[in-house]
């Protein structure tokens, strides 16, 4: 390992990785609500998941085992199926009505 | 040099992150939404979960956003157009937000001591004793004491397959 000058901090608290979870968290809920593209606002709720998941593994540190590592599993698995469906519900969308811009998606039938 | 990468990557995924919000275009935000998932592998790695890792980066900077690049492509999505109807909705939803985090952090400070440090290999027990994030000692787990959801998410894929295939099939006449 190469030695560092003095000063430099060698390793950080569990909190950072929370903290840093809690920031994506909240750049995904601004993209959710700020972008019109619906695939961009698909593309937020996918980084909250990853946010949260980030802290399901340094839980998982914080109590040494395993288990934050499976919730974590699970919601990868639930994320590729979600946007396996989400994906076609787009493309359903697009097919129907020639437009991702979710102010002009605001009724449920045609 | 834990804290090094630590820092280096926190950095690139909150870049990334931004960057995927601010961007006009579902591409440029698709390629920082990967690059986000590659920095939070790395970060993974260092909190020790080796299987949780590399699953990050085959199933969703692989898999997700492979399929999420092959919509984009299909649609033929454009940039959005720029619209200042939602401006005041701006000015009030982001100091909410900011507060949000604020709070989130607050609890964060107040409930966990930050003495705690994470120590890059702290996790290696010898040989016969798995670390806790190896793919033995999480499919020992998964395998056993999570049986159950593991098999019920099975039917879950099965289910968002027959979705997707019924949602996006061409009508037959």
């Amino acid at each position: 390992m190469l030695p560092l000058p003095p000063g430099v901090p060698t390793a950080v608290p569990v909190t950072y990785y929370l903290i840093l979870s809690a920031i994506l968290f909240v750049i995904g809920g601004a993209g959710f609500l700020y972008r019109k593209n619906i695939i961009t606002v698909f593309m937020s709720i996918e980084l909250m998941l990853n946010a949260v998941n980030l802290s399901f593994v340094a839980f998982a540190y914080k109590f040494n085992k395993a288990d934050g590592h499976i919730y974590s599993f699970f919601v990868m698995v639930v994320a590729a199926a979600e946007a396996a469906v989400g994906l076609a519900i787009i493309l359903t969308v697009f097919k129907n009505r020639q437009t991702l811009e979710i102010d002009d998606i605001d009724s449920m039938k045609l | 040099m834990d804290a090094i990468l630590f820092f280096l990557f926190a950095t690139i995924t909150v870049i990334c992150a931004i960057n995927m919000v601010l961007q006009r275009h579902p591409i440029s935000s698709a390629l920082s939404l990967i690059g986000v998932m590659g920095s939070l592998a790395v970060l993974y790695l260092l909190l020790g979960g080796e299987f949780i890792a590399m699953a990050q980066l085959i199933v969703y900077s692989g898999a997700i956003m492979v399929l999420f690049l092959f919509v984009i492509m299909l649609l033929n999505s454009g940039a959005e157009p720029k619209r200042s109807r939602h401006k005041i909705l701006l000015f009030l939803g982001a100091p909410l937000l900011v507060i949000l985090l604020g709070v989130i952090g607050y609890f964060i400070q107040g409930q966990i001591p930050a003495q705690e440090m994470v120590k890059f290999g702290s996790w290696e027990s010898g040989p016969g004793k798995p670390a806790f994030g190896s793919p033995q000692n999480v499919g020992m787990s998964l395998f056993t004491s999570y049986l159950l959801p593991f098999e019920i998410t099975s039917v879950l894929i099965l289910i968002a397959i027959l979705g997707a295939i019924v949602l996006a099939r061409k009508e037959i006449d």
